[in-house]
């Protein structure tokens, strides 16, 4: 029998970075607020410290920091005729289990999606004509410049390092000239740049492209947030992304909210909380609260009057899914909401050997890069291409970790002497340019309930059907074309493109970029959210982070989750708290 | 460690003085000829001691293994150098080994490679099995011979074969590892990504003695702070690489 415990006003189901920040919110707006969070508290000095956070194989290749698959995994294939398999161990992308979520192990990549990304299908119909049946994309519900204020916020709290391109509607030079208007300037100026990112510029712009300094959560110097919380300058550790920092220089819940948050006296988190169910009343139209689990086994029900699903996209989908709310997708109708338009990212890249320039690939940092918006969204024609959308092309100086970074030539045997010789002839003297595609929704990417498969707790494990389709490989091949176009003009002694070729597989690390499952949108017929994140028929509940992507676009997601998150809690602070109920009418 | 151990004992003891009369003086020492700790006393041993998982017949199948992965050659040292044995004989011993955080429930099937890692042993179990079937081979084709005892180019072309698949071993299933397209078949693939880690972790897991893998491209390990060097373009930086437990040099005693 679960104990009932005393009502709250909100409670937050997980403690990552969507958590956190409704957390801050809503308790300086003088709610009661509990965080219920399924791993351990963890914190820079004592979790992440220099002392020893710069260990490859315990954080990166024994994921010290994750979640783990004996605990909590889900099962894989590529399309419905399969039999889906569990992941035993990770791959392909890495969730978090523990406080600050995967805010704590992030790169820091924080962009701003494309105007004409908020109106994928509208946009790309009106210009292009009709999409292919398949393709399930459709608006969001919310304009960029609704979002843009609130993009801001999160900037600021962040405290981003970057270069504006568009200052209300003027270009300026130096930043993305494709990029939304901004209202100001970003808090702080671009991190200094490594060498290979800026042989990368040079190239592009010798190639007619506009390159820029792209948007980083490292400190290009000492910061202090609205919040008053302090940041440090980011050392170019070359740790960052799969590691805590050591140094309060990546921007994380920690780092910007946890020291003001968790002195709130009505505010409370409970690590080692697993919440297995979000309680509904008779009515199925008001969530009551959620049931949680401690290390312990010990069952709790905690009442709430707002109920915020922080749990990030897989477990968010899977706890609707586990509590029976929503209509399940049915690939074979189209009809249903919950797990339909699953997507993630389509990701390819480009060594190039520079032979005799020494790059010092390991002075890096998390998002220390130039990059290219040239060939993203709908910022070229795409006439006669055969594909809608595209991505970003940057050159990274993220980090020289040796397991995972030792770039050899195409050819080169994968072990023995030539390899040997391989490895220590073009580690100083490579670099990469990669390119990080949007993926759009098909009918038949989807997430539900396996079957077979169960948990440790004997529920059923969350079932992932996935592929690429025509439409990611072609813009993946003309984006790797691309690449490839820049990386000649470094002049380099040979290059390496690596296209994404065949099915998607779980296998190689990709990026935890997985979209969806509860989209957004103005049609309860096609979205589980309306705008302001808020469930069409339990107005109490409220979904957050990359579920609610109708599709994917051509960023990493967590500069649009934070402005989405701050959006919906603007609606709720002004609106909602005085009058519970559907911030939308039909 | 005697130092630590004392250090320790005083320090406790200045514990409870203090909670008796609230009165405590460390005492003066003099300090000389390096630095005043044992590198990571506080952890675990790793490199020290016997073996922990590996038989001594299977301990000789993976220096000679690992021995061609990463050959010792005019570059240098090689894994079999930069005891990756060691380094694979305590990860097999630990949780790693026994698959403590992977999803080892059933049923099993073989799956596709994109579905990845679809076989019931554990790491441990895994190469246990592919060692005994391996060497098992090897008798049966080089005239009674185990792996290890075999020539380099013998030992090269079972290798070959085990990469290409062209052998298969009985009872591992098929848990493909796909990189990037290419078809590398379960226990080389595994055998050659925990070489890879083996030789390049940090010294405290027992491989890359010395730094031997770091020194080979050129990584300065665990240094944290490289704000003067981002905008040296071009140069090589002047910087030897350090482990977390510091650098032989720093123990004179020691290295
Ligand atoms: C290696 C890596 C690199 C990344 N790099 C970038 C980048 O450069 N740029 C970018 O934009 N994005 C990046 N991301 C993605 C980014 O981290 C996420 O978008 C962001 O953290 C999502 O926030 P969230 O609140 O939705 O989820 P999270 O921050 O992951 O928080 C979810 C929390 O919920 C907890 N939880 C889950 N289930 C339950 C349950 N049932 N009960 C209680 N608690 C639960 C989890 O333990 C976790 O702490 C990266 C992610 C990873 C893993
Ligand atoms: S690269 Fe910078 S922000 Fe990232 S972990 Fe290192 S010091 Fe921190």
């Amino acid at each position: 029998m679960a104990k009932k415990l005393p009502a709250v006003d909100v409670v937050l189901v997980g403690f990552g970075w969507t958590g956190a920040m409704i957390g801050e919110e809503l308790t300086a707006a003088g709610l009661r607020t509990v965080a219920l969070e399924r791993g351990g508290w963890r914190d820079t000095s004592t979790d992440f410290a220099v002392t020893f956070a710069q260990d490859e194989l315990r954080y990166m290749w024994r994921g010290h920091l994750f979640q783990e698959p004996a605990h909590q995994t889900l099962t894989f294939r590529n399309d419905s005729s399969q039999t889906a398999l569990p992941l035993r161990h990770l791959g392909s992308f890495l969730p978090a289990s523990g406080v600050g979520g995967a805010g704590v192990h992030w790169n820091g990549q924080t962009w701003r999606f494309l105007p004409s990304d908020f109106v994928l299908r509208s946009h790309n119909e009106q210009r292009y004509g009709a999409l292919s049946q398949d393709m399930t994309v459709q608006d969001w519900g919310v304009t960029y410049d609704e979002l843009e204020p609130f993009y801001d916020k999160f900037e600021y709290l962040c405290g981003i390092s970057g270069k504006a391109g568009n200052l209300r509607g003027a270009r300026q030079d130096g930043g993305n000239p494709f990029e939304g208007p901004r209202a100001r300037d970003f808090p702080n100026p671009p991190l200094e740049m490594a060498y290979g990112p800026t042989l990368f510029g040079q190239a592009a712009r010798d190639t007619g492209h506009t390159p820029f300094p792209c948007p980083a959560a490292n400190m290009s110097r000492a910061y202090t947030n609205p919040l008053g919380v302090m940041l440090a300058p980011c050392t170019y550790c070359g740790f960052c992304e799969k590691f805590g920092c050591g140094n309060n220089s990546k921007s994380s819940p920690q780092t910007t909210i946890l020291p003001v948050l968790m002195r709130r006296d009505n505010f409370e988190l409970r690590t080692e909380s697993e919440v297995v169910r979000i309680n509904m009343d008779s009515s199925g139209k008001r969530a009551t609260g959620v049931t949680y689990v401690d290390t312990q086994g010990n069952e709790f029900e905690q009442p709430a009057e707002m109920v915020f699903l922080c749990a990030y996209i897989l477990h968010n989908v899977h706890l609707l899914l586990l509590s029976g709310i929503g209509l399940p997708y049915d690939p074979r109708t189209g009809e249903g909401i919950v797990g339909r338009n699953y997507a993630y990212q389509v990701v390819s890249s480009v060594d190039v050997f520079l032979g005799d320039r020494i790059l010092n690939p390991f002075v890096g940092a998390g998002a220390l890069g130039v990059g290219i918006d040239d060939y993203n969204g709908d910022n070229f024609d795409h006439t006669g291409l055969g594909f809608i959308a595209g991505g970003y092309l940057a050159c990274w100086n993220t980090n020289g970790r040796p397991i995972e970074y030792h770039p050899v030539p195409k050819d080169t045997p994968k072990w023995g002497s030539k390899f040997k010789k391989a490895m220590a002839e073009n580690y100083l003297t490579t670099a990469t340019i990669s390119t990080h595609g949007a993926v759009m929704a098909n009918r038949g990417n989807f997430l539900d309930l396996d079957p077979t498969y169960r948990d440790a707790r004997g529920r059923p494990l969350l079932r992932m059907t996935f592929d690429f389709h025509d439409n990611e490989h072609r813009m993946s091949d003309y984006l790797t074309d691309r690449a490839v176009d820049i990386a000649r003009a470094m002049k380099p002694r040979e290059i390496h493109a690596k296209k994404r070729t065949g099915h998607y597989s779980v296998v190689p690390y990709q990026t935890t970029h997985n979209t969806g499952g509860a989209a957004m949108g103005s049609d309860p017929k096609t979205s589980f959210v309306n705008k302001y994140l808020q469930s069409w028929d339990v107005p109490n509940l409220f979904v957050t982070g990359s579920t609610v992507f109708p599709q994917n676009a051509g960023y990493n997601p967590t500069g649009t989750i934070g402005a989405l998150t701050y959006f919906a809690l603007d609606a709720i602070k002004k609106q909602y708290l005085k009058n519970p109920g559907p911030l939308v009418q039909l | 460690m005697p130092d630590t151990l004392q250090r320790r004992a005083v320090l406790l003891a200045g514990v409870s003085l203090l909670a008796v009369n609230a009165v405590t003086r460390s005492q003066a020492r003099t300090i000389a000829g390096g630095v005043p700790w044992t590198p990571g006393a506080g952890d675990a041993p790793t490199a020290e001691g016997s073996l922990k998982f590996f038989t001594p017949d299977e301990a000789a199948f993976i220096d000679a293994a690992v021995a061609r992965l990463i050959p010792a050659d005019d570059l240098g040292p090689g894994a079999k150098e930069a005891g990756v044995t060691t380094f694979l004989d305590r990860q097999l011993a630990g949780p790693y080994g026994h698959a403590e955080t992977w999803y080892m429930g059933g049923p099993w099937h073989d799956g596709t490679r994109s579905q990845g890692y679809q076989s019931r042993l554990t790491p441990a179990a895994l190469y246990r099995t592919a060692i005994k079937a391996i060497d098992d081979h090897c008798r049966q084709a080089f005239g009674g011979k185990t792996f290890s005892t075999l020539s380099p180019d013998q030992q090269d072309s079972v290798l070959t074969d085990l990469e290409k698949g062209k052998f298969k071993i009985e009872g591992i299933g098929p848990h493909a590892v796909e990189i990037e397209g290419a078809k590398a078949d379960s226990f080389f693939s595994v055998l050659l990504q925990n070489t890879l880690e083996g030789f390049f972790s940090d010294p405290i897991y027992g491989g890359n003695r010395d730094m031997i893998g770091w020194k080979l491209i050129g990584f300065p390990g665990a240094h944290y702070d490289y704000r003067p060097y981002v905008g040296q373009h071009g140069k090589k930086l002047p910087i030897e690489p350090v482990g977390l437990r510091g650098r032989p040099g720093w123990m004179p005693n020691q290295s």
